[in-house]
């Protein structure tokens, strides 16, 4: 038990698993975690058993004490072959035993099971994860891993008393136990009230400072927007357009708050994207409705996407006079694709003077620059699809 | 073409008397709920063709009325209308049982449109539910458990792709060059997939969305 490989830091904490289980799965937790074959384990405590029936004791112990392994697949049940060849070898073992006469173990090896089964209950405890979980979690969960480690330690008392008891040394250190377990049970009986309305308070007092938090964050954020646009509606009460406008943006500032990632606008094309739009909805009075799948981070190539997305924007709120502009952003493993569409007047792409800047140079021969590609649908009447697409850099 | 009977689920009296005035002759307005108490025991009574379904109201939401009305049961058909974006909303009335999902914003003809869509059968996917269906069935790299329900079809990707892009289910059929009952078809049948699938990244992905 105390060779631990080097290479992992934290050892994992001892689980169930629930595939290739021949009982519950304990054998198996537990050579997962000693890094033994399980059935090194299996047969050791198919022999415990036979021996006093200590195997069956440690594991059902273990059994009650070690979570199942935290699992979405379904539960395949067990193998009831490998329970008929284990229950089979017992049998056998057991035969054996009673036939020789050596399966008295003694009273002496009881004592030592205990213990041990007590220390791996302790040390299945012992690793960083849970000890994290325990300083930051439910109090449910506290409660189940202090009940957890009181049954350890339980276990390991008993069994250092029993292997003194058996060594016929509990006379010599009976004065000293008794001593010390009457002064630690007296300070427990006087502390353990205060204890216990010290650790309630504290936990209150922490939901209420977070809440408290919580609540002042709410109240700054409505305050800087929500309350600052109602104003400003207010006295913009006789331009409707104004007011559209005002209540437009104050709505997709509190959507962003309430719906979106915190994320930081530059970092991803999506959030880019978004931040775009929003200014260009803001400049141009028309609404721009986003539709974002998948995300990516932001590079060169993607950025001069954007400059060409926000030109289409900016054409379509602009000159097409179309109530609304749908934008749809796909993220996908080797390309990016944007479309901008508006349902506007549309327009005869051969029309366009060869000296306006918007749609070939901004769009066109941006992303052309840039290594992607950019195609315009339109027809007078028909609206304005443009669609920009860019390999993504690996 | 028959009138459609629809009640309206909202816990605000002013837009519940917003979209009664905004919607078409074609549709008759026979009730209004504003909770879900009221909603379920005014569904029964009245039997309506639709029911539009405000996500949030007090009493446990539009989920609610919906695993009561159709746990108990019913035949009727749902279209969930809310101001809300977020995803777990989203997935999860169309989870529940709502036959589709538009949002507030939606202007009258668009909705009329809508509520005669779901009357007749169909779904119908806001922009928004689009991009959040292609987004759930493309976040995964783990094979899917059932082939059939886990996954979505080529065709039935381009149509959702292009619902988000905005496009009608006229212009849909158009640019694939096949017919609005096609269309109706495929989007029915993602639907069904997302309702059914029980593929835990949906929810997980829905989650994933709501905690960040």
């Amino acid at each position: 038990m105390s060779e631990i490989p080097d290479a992992t830091p934290a050892f994992p904490k001892l689980t169930r698993p629930m595939s290739g289980r021949v009982v519950a799965g304990v054998a198996q937790g537990a050579a997962d975690q000693l890094r033994l074959d399980p059935v090194v384990l299996r047969l050791a405590f198919v022999l415990l058993t036979v021996l006093d029936g200590l195997g069956i004791v440690a594991y059902a112990a273990l059994w009650m004490f070690t979570p199942r392994e935290p699992s979405e697949r379904v539960d395949r049940g067990r193998d009831w072959g490998q329970v008929a060849a284990y229950s089979l070898v017992a049998f056998v073992l057991a035969a054996i035993g009673l036939l020789s006469g050596a399966a008295a173990g003694g009273v002496a090896t009881w004592p030592i099971a205990i213990g041990g089964i007590g220390s791996l209950i302790l040390w299945q405890q012992a690793d960083p994860a849970s000890r994290q979980r325990w300083m930051n979690s439910t109090v449910g969960q506290v409660r189940q891993t202090w009940v957890r480690a009181g049954v350890g330690l339980l276990l390991v008392v008993v069994g250092a008393i029993g292997f003194l008891v058996a060594q016929d040394q509990l006379a010599q250190a009976s004065t000293g136990l008794m001593f010390t377990a009457v002064v630690v049970g007296g300070i427990g009986l006087i502390a353990a009230p205060w204890l216990a309305s010290l650790w309630k308070e504290l936990q209150r007092e922490r939901t209420e400072r977070i809440r408290q938090e919580e609540r002042a964050e709410v109240a700054a954020h409505v305050h800087d927007s929500v309350l600052h646009t109602l104003t400003l509606i207010q006295r913009n009460a006789n331009d409707p357009r104004e007011v559209t406008r005002l209540a437009r943006s104050q709505e997709r500032e509190l959507r962003n708050w309430l719906y979106q990632p915190k994320q930081d606008a530059d970092a991803t094309l999506a959030a880019a994207v978004r931040r775009v739009a929003a200014e260009e909805e803001d400049a141009h009075g028309v609404p721009i409705e986003i539709v974002c799948v998948g995300d990516c981070e932001l590079d060169e190539s993607l950025s001069a996407l954007l400059h060409a997305a926000r030109q289409a924007m900016v054409n379509a709120a602009k000159y097409s006079e179309s109530p609304v502009v749908s934008v749809y952003l796909e993220i996908e493993p080797d390309e990016v694709t944007l479309f901008v569409r508006d349902r506007g007047k549309g327009f005869t792409l051969d029309d366009v003077p060869e000296d306006r800047m918007g749609i070939r140079q901004s769009i066109i021969g941006r992303m052309e620059r840039n290594g992607g590609s950019a195609r315009v649908k339109t027809a007078p009447g028909e609206g304005t699809e443009i669609m920009l697409t860019m390999k993504r850099t690996p | 073409m028959k009138t459609v009977r629809v009640l309206i689920v909202d816990d605000h009296r002013l837009f519940r008397s917003g979209v009664r005035a905004e919607l078409g002759p074609s549709i008759q307005v026979v009730g209004e709920a504003e909770d879900v108490e009221t909603a379920v025991r005014t569904i029964a009574e009245l039997e309506p063709d639709v029911v539009l379904l405000d996500v949030h109201m007090p009493g446990g939401g539009g989920q609610e009325v919906l695993r009561r009305v159709l746990g108990a049961g019913s035949q009727v058909r749902f279209l969930a209308l809310s101001v809300s974006d977020a995803a777990e909303d989203v997935i999860g009335v169309i989870r529940g049982g709502a036959r589709g999902y538009v949002t507030k914003t939606i202007n009258g003809t668009e909705l009329t449109d809508a509520v005669n869509r779901v009357a007749e059968g169909d779904a119908v996917f806001s922009p928004r539910l689009a991009g959040f269906v292609l987004d759930a069935f493309a976040s995964t790299e783990a094979p899917p458990i059932d082939p059939e329900l886990d996954s979505l079809t080529t065709r039935e990707r381009e149509v959702l792709r292009l619902i988000a892009r905005g496009y009608a289910y006229k212009e849909i059929a158009k640019e694939l060059f096949i017919s609005v009952k096609t269309v109706e078809t495929h989007v029915s049948s993602v639907l069904r997939k997302l309702q059914l699938s029980n593929r835990h990244e949906l929810s997980r992905w829905a989650t994933a969305r709501r905690l960040v």
